[in-house]
C-alpha cells in the first residue's frame, strides 16, 4: 500500500470545506448542525491520517475526544433547535436574529 | 493652660458634630446646652489661656499634626497664638457665646433649631481656625469654611427663595475675592516655597524690593480677598442682602466672624502691605470711600437691619482706613469695640423685630422705649458708641483714634481725615435716626411680649463692654492709657506719626466731638417725635440711588451680568463643547458601524469566522 | 487496497456534497451516513480498525439517530424554511462558496507544496489507543466526561417543555406563538 499522507489530508480538507460551504449556504438550522458534524468529522479524519502517517496512537485518541465532543455538542445543539422551533415556529435561522447589536 | 489652645478650636466642632448626628433625638434644652455650652467653654478657655498669655506674650505655636506633604508643600494643622490672634479669638468666642445664648431663646420655636446651632458652632469653629492658622493653607480652609457657613446661615430660612438668592449672592460675590486670594497664595508659594505665615513675613522684605511689581500684585490680590470677605468697595453688595439671615446670625456675621476676616488677613500679612505702599494706600482709600458710601446708603434705609448692615460696611471701612494708615492697633481696637456694640445692636434689633411680629420697618415701630426698657437702654448705649459720642462711649475712643491718625499718621492726609470726619457725622446721624424712629414717637404697633433672660443678659453684658471697653485705651492727652496698643504692637508695628503736638490732637478731638454731637442734634431735629407715614415713602431719584446702596447692584447687573448672559446666549452651542460633541458623534458613528456587524444572523457570523480564518492563513503562509 | 481508498474517498466527497445540496433533511441525513461509512472504510484502510468501528457505531449510529429523532419531532415540511429555491438564485450561494473555495485553495496549496510522504501500513491496535488514553490523556478523558455531563444537563434543561425562554429585555412579541 502506498497512499501518500497528503491524499488523506486532501480528503479532510475537501470535506471540511464542503461542510463550511454548507454551513454558510444553508438556512435550515438542522442542516447547519449537520454541516458542523461534517467539519468535525473532517478534523477527525485529519487526526487519524496524521496518526497513521507517524505510526502513533495519538491521532486516534484525539479522534475519540472529538467524538465525545461532537456527541455533547449535538445533544445541546439539538435541544437548542427544539427550543428555537418552539420560540419562532420555524427552523429558519434567519428568524433567530433577536440578538442583533 | 496654653496647651489647651487646641481645645478652644475643637469644642465648637465637637458641639456641631454631636448636634449634627444626635440632634434630632435630643430635646430642645439639651441641644441648646450643647450648642451654647461648647462655645461658652471655648470662651472660658480663651479667657484662661489669655490670662496666662498676658504674662508671657511670646507667640505660642501648637502643632497638632502634619496635614499632608506634597512636593515640598507640607502644611501642618498648627495653631499660632500671638497678641493679634488672641484678640480675635477672645472676640469670636466671647461675643459668639453671648450670641449663642441669645439664639437659644430667639430660635427656640424655629423648626430648624438644631440645624441652626450646628451651623453656628461650625461658623465659630472655622473662624477660630482662620485666625489661629499657622499657615496660609489652613487659613484658607477657615476662610472658605466661613464662607460656606455664611451661605448656609444666610439661606437658613430656605423656604423663601429670596433668602436662597441672598445666600447665593453672598457666596458668589465673596468667591470673587477668594479667587484673588487663592492666586496670591500661589504667588507666595511660588516665591517662598512655603505657606507658613511667619516664614513668609520674615523672608518677604529681603526677597521683594519695596514697591516691586510682584509685591504689589500679591498685596493687591490679598486686598481683593479681604475686600470680598469684609464687604468693602467694590464687593460690598452682598452684605445688605445677607440680612435675610436670622438676627443672631447677622450679629455673629457682622461682629465676630466673617466680615472681620478681611481685617484680620491684612493685619496678619501686614509686612506684604508695607513693602507695597501703593497697595496699602489703596486700602486706606477703599476704607474711606466705603465708609462714606455705605453711610450715605444707611441714611435712607427703612429696614432697621439694613441700616445696621450698611453701618457695618461703613465701620469696617474705618478699620480698613486704619489698616491703610499702618495704624494696626487702632484697627484692631476699633474691631474689638465694634464687635461689642454691633453685636449688641443686631441682637437688640432682632429682639425688637421679634416682639413686633417680624416687622423690619422702623417707621412702623416707634414709642418702644417705655415698653422695652432693657432693650432700649442697651440699644441706646450701643448707638451712642457707634455714633462715637465723646468721652462716655467706647466707640469714641476707638473711632477718634482712627480719625486722628487719618490726619496725623505719616500715611495720612487731609482728604482721608475729611472722609473720616464726614463719615463720623453720617454715622451719628443715621444711628440716631434709627433710635428715634424705633423707640420714640407715636407707637404704631404694640410689642407682643417681653424678651426673656437669655436675650436680655447678653444685651446687658455687651452694653457694659460697649460702654466700658473704650477705657482700656485712652488718648495721650486724656490719661494716655495704651493697653491695647502695647498689646498689639508686640506683634504688629507701631504707627508712625508725622504730627505730634498734643495741642493739635486736642483740636481734632474737639472737632470730632462737635461733629458727633451735632449729628445727634440734627437727627433729633429731623426725626424726634415727627409724624411719619408708616408706609414706605415715595422716593425721588437721588433718594432711590442712596436707598439702593448707590445702585451697585444695577451697575454690576449692567456691566457684568448682562454681558455674561449675552455671551452665554451667543455661545449657547459652546465652541469647546463642539469638540466633545464631535468626539461623542464619532464614537456613535463607530458604534453604529460596528453594531451593524452584529446583525443577529448566524450565517453572517459564520461567514465572518471563515473570512477571519482565511485572513489568518493568508498572513501565516503568504507573508 | 489502494483503489479502495480512492473509491471510498470519492464516495465520501460526493455524498457530503449531496448532504448540503438536498432539500429534504432525512435525505441529507442518509447521505451523511453514507459519507460516514465510507470514511470508516478509509479509517480501516489506514490501519485504525478501532476508530473505524467507533465511526460507525457512535457517529453513524448514535449521533445520527439523535438527528433522526429531532427531525421526526420537528419536521413539518421540507418547505418549512424558505430556502426552497436556494440554488436557483446564485446570490445566496456564490459568496459562501467563494469563501469556502478560497480556504480550500489555501489549505491545498500549503498541503501539496512539499511533495508526498507515503504512509507506512501499520495497524494500531485498540489496546495501544486505550493505554495511551488512560495514561497520558487521563485528564482529558475526565474533562470529556465533564463535557458530556454538562451536555446532558444542558440538553435536559433546554429540552424542557412549557418553557418559553425569552430574555427579560425582549418584547413579548412572540408570546402568542
Amino acid at each position: 500500500m502506498n497512499i501518500p499522507m497528503e491524499y488523506g489530508l486532501l480528503l479532510a480538507v475537501i470535506l471540511f470545506c464542503i461542510g463550511l460551504a454548507g454551513l454558510l449556504i444553508r438556512r435550515n438550522i438542522i442542516f447547519m448542525l449537520l454541516c458542523i458534524e461534517i467539519m468535525l468529522n473532517a478534523a477527525g479524519v485529519a487526526f487519524v491520517v496524521a496518526g497513521a502517517a507517524w505510526g502513533q496512537a495519538e491521532g486516534q485518541v484525539m479522534f475519540i475526544f472529538i467524538l465525545a465532543m461532537a456527541a455533547a455538542e449535538v445533544s445541546v445543539g439539538l435541544a437548542l433547535i427544539i427550543q428555537l422551533f418552539k420560540q419562532t415556529g420555524s427552523l429558519d435561522v434567519t428568524n433567530a436574529n433577536k440578538m442583533k447589536g | 493652660m496654653k496647651e489647651l489652645l487646641w481645645l478652644i478650636v475643637t469644642l465648637p466642632f465637637a458641639g456641631a458634630l454631636i448636634l449634627a448626628f444626635g440632634g434630632r433625638k435630643f430635646p430642645h434644652a439639651v441641644s441648646a446646652i450643647i450648642g451654647v455650652g461648647s462655645v461658652s467653654l471655648s470662651a472660658i478657655l480663651t479667657l484662661l489661656v489669655g490670662f496666662e498669655f498676658l504674662g508671657d506674650t511670646t507667640p505660642f505655636l501648637q502643632v497638632a499634626w502634619q496635614w499632608f506633604d506634597v512636593y515640598g508643600l507640607s502644611p501642618d494643622i498648627a495653631f499660632r497664638l500671638d497678641t493679634v490672634s488672641l484678640i480675635f479669638i477672645f472676640i469670636i468666642t466671647f461675643v459668639g457665646a453671648l450670641i449663642h445664648l441669645y439664639s437659644a431663646e430667639f430660635m427656640w420655636k424655629d423648626e430648624g433649631f438644631v440645624r441652626f446651632f450646628v451651623f453656628m458652632n461650625l461658623f465659630i469653629g472655622l473662624m477660630l481656625i482662620l485666625v489661629l492658622a499657622d499657615n496660609l493653607l489652613l487659613l484658607y480652609l477657615g476662610w472658605e469654611g466661613v464662607g460656606l457657613c455664611s451661605y448656609l446661615l444666610i439661606g437658613y430660612w430656605y423656604k423663601d427663595p429670596k433668602n436662597g438668592y441672598a445666600a447665593r449672592k453672598a457666596f458668589i460675590v465673596t468667591r470673587i475675592g477668594d479667587a484673588a486670594l487663592a492666586v496670591s497664595f500661589y504667588i507666595l508659594f511660588m516665591t517662598f516655597n512655603t505657606l507658613n505665615i511667619q516664614d513668609i513675613l520674615t523672608a518677604a522684605p529681603g526677597t521683594w524690593s519695596l514697591g516691586s511689581g510682584i509685591a504689589m500684585a500679591t498685596a493687591f490680590l490679598l486686598l481683593g480677598g479681604a475686600v470680598g470677605k469684609s464687604a468693602q468697595l467694590p464687593l460690598q453688595t452682598w452684605l445688605p442682602d445677607a440680612m435675610a439671615a436670622p438676627s443672631p446670625v447677622s450679629a455673629l456675621l457682622h461682629a465676630a466672624t466673617m466680615v472681620t476676616a478681611g481685617v484680620y488677613l491684612i493685619a496678619r500679612t501686614h509686612v506684604l502691605f508695607e513693602i507695597a505702599p501703593t497697595a496699602q494706600h489703596t486700602v486706606a482709600i477703599i476704607g474711606a470711600a466705603t465708609l462714606i458710601i455705605a453711610g450715605m446708603s444707611a441714611l435712607y434705609q427703612h429696614d432697621i437691619k439694613k441700616v445696621l448692615a450698611y453701618s457695618t460696611i461703613s465701620q469696617i471701612g474705618y478699620m480698613f482706613l486704619a489698616l491703610g494708615l499702618g495704624a494696626w492697633s487702632a484697627a484692631l481696637f476699633h474691631f474689638m469695640i465694634h464687635a461689642f456694640f454691633k453685636a449688641l445692636l443686631f441682637l437688640g434689633a432682632g429682639a425688637v423685630i421679634s416682639v413686633m411680629r417680624d416687622e423690619h420697618n422702623m417707621f412702623k415701630m416707634g414709642g418702644l422705649w417705655k415698653k422695652l426698657p432693657i432693650i432700649f437702654w442697651t440699644f441706646l448705649i450701643a448707638s451712642a458708641s457707634l455714633s462715637a459720642l465723646p468721652l462716655i462711649t467706647a466707640g469714641y475712643y476707638s473711632k477718634d483714634k482712627i480719625i486722628w491718625l487719618a490726619f496725623a499718621s505719616d500715611k495720612g492726609s487731609v482728604g482721608l481725615w475729611l472722609a473720616a470726619i464726614v463719615g463720623a457725622f453720617i454715622t451719628a446721624l443715621y444711628t440716631f435716626r434709627m433710635v428715634f424712629l424705633t423707640f420714640f414717637g407715636k407707637p404704631h404697633a404694640e410689642p407682643t411680649h417681653r424678651p426673656g433672660w437669655m436675650i436680655t443678659i447678653p444685651l446687658m453684658v455687651l452694653a457694659f463692654f460697649s460702654f466700658a471697653g473704650g477705657f482700656i485705651e485712652l488718648p495721650q492727652n486724656m490719661g494716655n492709657l495704651t493697653l491695647v496698643s502695647d498689646f498689639v504692637e508686640k506683634t504688629l508695628p507701631v504707627a508712625t506719626l508725622s504730627v505730634l503736638q498734643p495741642f493739635t490732637e486736642l483740636i481734632f478731638q474737639i472737632i470730632s466731638s462737635i461733629v458727633a454731637i451735632g449729628a445727634v442734634f440734627l437727627a433729633y431735629i429731623l426725626f424726634f417725635n415727627k409724624p411719619f407715614p408708616a408706609a414706605e415713602p415715595q422716593r425721588n431719584a437721588v433718594q432711590r440711588f442712596f436707598f439702593k446702596g448707590w445702585d451697585f447692584d444695577l451697575l454690576y447687573d449692567k456691566v457684568i451680568v448682562t454681558p455674561m448672559i449675552f455671551l452665554a446666549m451667543i455661545n449657547k452651542k459652546d465652541i469647546i463643547d463642539q469638540f466633545y460633541t464631535g468626539l461623542a458623534c464619532i464614537t456613535r458613528q463607530l458604534n453604529a458601524l460596528l453594531s451593524a456587524t452584529q446583525n443577529g444572523q448566524l450565517r453572517w457570523y459564520a461567514m465572518v469566522v471563515a473570512a477571519g480564518a482565511i485572513i489568518i492563513l493568508t498572513i501565516i503562509f503568504f507573508p | 487496497m489502494e483503489i479502495l481508498f480512492y473509491i471510498a474517498g470519492v464516495l465520501a466527497i460526493l455524498s457530503t456534497v449531496m448532504v448540503i445540496a438536498v432539500r429534504n433533511a432525512v435525505h441529507a441525513l442518509l447521505y451523511l451516513i453514507v459519507s460516514l461509512l465510507s470514511i470508516s472504510v478509509i479509517f480501516f484502510i489506514l490501519g485504525a480498525p478501532f476508530i473505524a468501528a467507533l465511526e460507525v457505531i457512535v457517529y453513524a449510529g448514535a449521533i445520527m439517530v439523535l438527528f433522526v429523532f429531532v427531525i421526526m419531532m420537528l419536521y413539518v415540511d421540507s418547505s418549512n424554511s424558505n430556502e426552497k429555491n436556494i440554488f436557483i438564485k446564485p446570490k445566496t450561494w456564490i459568496g459562501p462558496s467563494i469563501i469556502a473555495l478560497i480556504l480550500m485553495a489555501e489549505m491545498l496549496y500549503m498541503l501539496l507544496g512539499e511533495g508526498y510522504h507515503p504512509m507506512p501500513h501499520q495497524i494500531i491496535s485498540p489496546a495501544a489507543v486505550g493505554k495511551l488514553m488512560f495514561t497520558k490523556y487521563a485528564l482529558v478523558v475526565d474533562l470529556a466526561g465533564f463535557l458530556l455531563t454538562a451536555g446532558i444537563v444542558g440538553a435536559y434543561h433546554l429540552g424542557q417543555k412549557e418553557r418559553k425562554i425569552l430574555h427579560r429585555y425582549l418584547t413579548d412579541k412572540n408570546e402568542n406563538l
